[in-house]
């Protein structure tokens, strides 16, 4: 019992000490397919079926799909597993006392975790597109799992069906060791689709904040002019 | 001149006119009109540096604005809900996605408070330019330094409102630099938290003083500054004093009335300002992690100290001072002269009127060594800025411990070197071409 405190206590530790030896990390460009809403609905249904079981996204409701081109039945039929409701929360199953006693931290909520993972080393899509890709096999790991990214993680590789199994070389360069049951290409495609809902959901309202923007530059585009006229027109008695 | 022996209004008979007769014998609407708008003189010869005051104006009338409906959907409660996220955290989030134009009003309050910044340290730049903290408007530069004050403590409030990872810690590390002071250090940071960490008391009473005590009083100091500035005039960039040259019926011959001049004028300003802070809100809200800080998209977390605190941006030059004094004085700790000399940093500026010995104003005018020092001042402020946003290294000190030796003594040595600069001399009037 008590090695097994000791364990979680360092579980959660783990990351802080991470970060304190914190050398510049390389980050893999995470392709952007905020535009591509086939690409955002197979995000929407990779994190329901793989994240959702132990991450929540409390900021974000079901219904929010809507505008990810889905329609109310598609979203109740094919994502909805925990609640009827469509306006309900993503809500997560387990409570987060037991969470924290399987994986040493409670899994955090994620529906802030692409802008709050940004960084100087890159975009936090950027970092979430390694980090999924960065997973390798760690006997000394109590998961038999780590990663590149997120060194002595808590988080198993729940992808590793998809992936396969890496290992890290001598070289600090991951191999795959065992293949999964998508080839590098198709897992980094699936990656690339959580990404891009992950980012999606930190904010879905950018696209309408960016469509609005260029309207409201263009009306003071129009306002500039006509209040550099008017100054224009009263000055001209200054002499 | 804030003058009210003006006219009382004498209605021409129709009902608008009556009503003004009827105000004006009761309140000196009229008066005032005149006094700040109409028949005040403003120099004629502005230029780019004196758009910041009323841009400034118009960033706190955003901030009143958007804080006002922020304050009807945030929960300033750190107790976790059922998705054990803290709930000033998520209401945060709920006014960003649930509230209609949420984020929009959100976006407008976290970017108002960097460009209300970017806008008084233009407006306190300018003020070191033409010198116009020189008498007679001490006290207009005094009341500004007041305001300064109140504005980083409003910032320094309202940070820890969102209750993210930096919001916290950022407050932790700020309100435990009280325990540097000798005897009372730890008592008081205690008594300031109403804990022994940053938790629930602390966030409301930051929340209270962020809503209500210093708005209240950064309004009582503007309004002082201005009257203060309408009593005496404006200073130009020329230095000049116009009110010393004046027609037959004592306007000053190089003023022109407030308004409509400069009111048409500053309608420019505030468009191109608002086309800036458009470009922030719309297409950058993060501002590069400065105006939002990455981190604090992470809630609140007590048991996980991030291992980088950096100050937002607008702080980070007098953090940098704190953290260049790394020696113990007079048996006292390090950590206590940082805040000292933090302090100081800003407390200084007040004194510029007293500090300035030349006999001109304007940079205009001013000598080559004034020049260098002004020039290596801002240099430091901006090297500080930025060592300050860095995680602590060796260089990294010892460039913030040479150039928070600068940044004082553009200050401490100014009685000499303004004296023994040599000067061009001033216009009798201002320049106009």
């Amino acid at each position: 019992m008590r090695s097994l405190k000791t364990l979680f206590a360092a579980l959660l530790l783990a990351p802080t000490l991470a970060f304190a030896a914190g050398a510049a990390l390389h980050l893999d460009k995470a392709p952007d397919v905020s535009g591509d809403k086939a690409a955002l609905q197979n995000g929407a249904k990779l994190f329901v079926n793989y994240c959702l079981n132990c991450h929540g996204a409390s900021a974000l409701r079901y219904n929010k799909l809507l505008d990810l081109g889905l329609t109310e039945q598609q979203i109740k039929d094919n994502l909805m597993f925990t609640t009827d409701k469509i306006g309900e929360q993503m809500k997560v199953a387990i409570r987060p006392e037991d969470a924290k006693k399987w994986f040493g931290a409670a899994p955090p909520d994620l529906s802030l975790i692409a802008r709050a993972r940004a960084s100087a080393d890159g975009s936090g899509a950027d970092w979430l597109y390694t980090y999924l890709r960065s997973f390798y096999r760690d006997d000394k790991r109590p998961t038999g799992w780590n990663n590149v990214v997120f060194a002595n993680v808590g988080m198993p590789h729940i992808l590793y069906e998809l992936q396969g199994e890496q290992v890290l070389g001598p070289d600090h360069k991951l191999t795959l060791a065992v293949p999964g049951q998508l080839s590098p290409a198709e897992y980094d495609t699936q990656i690339r689709d959580l990404v891009g809902f992950l980012v999606w959901m930190g904010e879905p309202t950018s696209g309408l904040r960016k469509q609005l923007g260029v309207a409201v530059l263009l009306f003071l585009g129009v306002l500039f002019v006509l209040a550099y006229l008017l100054k224009k027109e009263y000055w001209k008695d200054i002499h | 001149m804030a003058n009210t022996n003006f006219e009382k209004y004498k209605s021409d008979g129709s009902l608008p006119g009556n009503l003004l007769e009827w105000v004006d014998a009761r309140f000196p609407a009229t008066a005032m009109w005149k006094g700040h708008l109409s028949e005040y003189y403003a120099p004629k010869n502005f230029n780019f540096w004196y758009f910041f005051g009323s841009l400034a104006l118009l960033v706190l009338v955003i901030q009143i604005v958007t804080g006002i409906f922020l304050v009807m959907h945030y929960k300033p409660d750190a107790s976790l809900n059922a998705a054990g996220i803290p709930v000033a955290f998520a209401s945060v989030e709920y006014i960003m996605r649930d509230v209609p134009w949420g984020w929009l009003v959100r976006y407008m309050h976290s970017t108002g408070a960097s460009a209300f910044f970017i806008v008084v340290y233009l407006h306190m730049f300018r003020g070191l330019l033409y010198g116009s903290y020189r008498q007679p408007r001490e006290l207009i530069w005094v009341f500004g330094v007041l305001i300064f004050l109140c504005l980083m403590a409003e910032a320094f409030f309202g940070y820890l409102l969102p209750w993210g990872q930096m919001s916290f810690w950022g407050a932790q590390v700020i309100v435990n630099l009280f325990g540097a002071i000798p005897l009372i250090g730890e008592p008081l940071s205690i008594w300031v938290r109403g804990d022994f960490v940053i938790g629930d008391a602390t966030l409301n009473r930051f929340f209270s003083f962020h809503v209500i005590a210093i708005p209240l009083v950064l309004i009582g100091l503007i309004a002082a500054h201005i009257l203060a500035l309408h009593e005496v005039g404006s200073n130009n960039p020329d230095g000049v004093e116009i009110k010393k040259k004046k027609d037959e019926n004592g306007i000053p011959l190089d003023g022109i009335p407030f308004h409509p001049y400069y009111t048409v004028k500053d309608i420019v300003g505030v468009v191109v300002f608002l086309m800036v802070f458009s470009l922030v809100v719309f297409f950058a809200p993060e501002g590069g992690g400065y105006f939002l800080e990455y981190n604090n998209f992470f809630p609140a977390d007590p048991l996980k100290t991030p291992p980088h605190i950096a100050p937002v941006w607008y702080f980070t030059p007098y953090y940098s001072v704190l953290r260049a004094m790394v020696w113990n004085f007079f048996g006292l700790d390090a950590k206590f002269w940082g805040v000292v000399g933090m302090g100081a940093s800003v407390v200084v500026f007040a004194f510029l009127p007293w500090l300035d010995r030349s006999p001109v104003k304007s940079i205009r005018y001013r000598g080559p060594i004034f020049k260098s020092f002004l020039t290596a001042f801002v240099i430091c402020f901006f090297i500080l800025g930025y060592l300050g946003t860095q995680a602590p290294s060796y260089w990294g000190e010892k460039v913030s411990q040479v150039c928070t030796v600068i940044y004082f003594a553009f200050f401490l040595l100014m009685p000499w070197y303004s004296k023994i600069d040599k000067y061009k001399p001033e216009p009798e009037r201002v320049t106009w071409n």
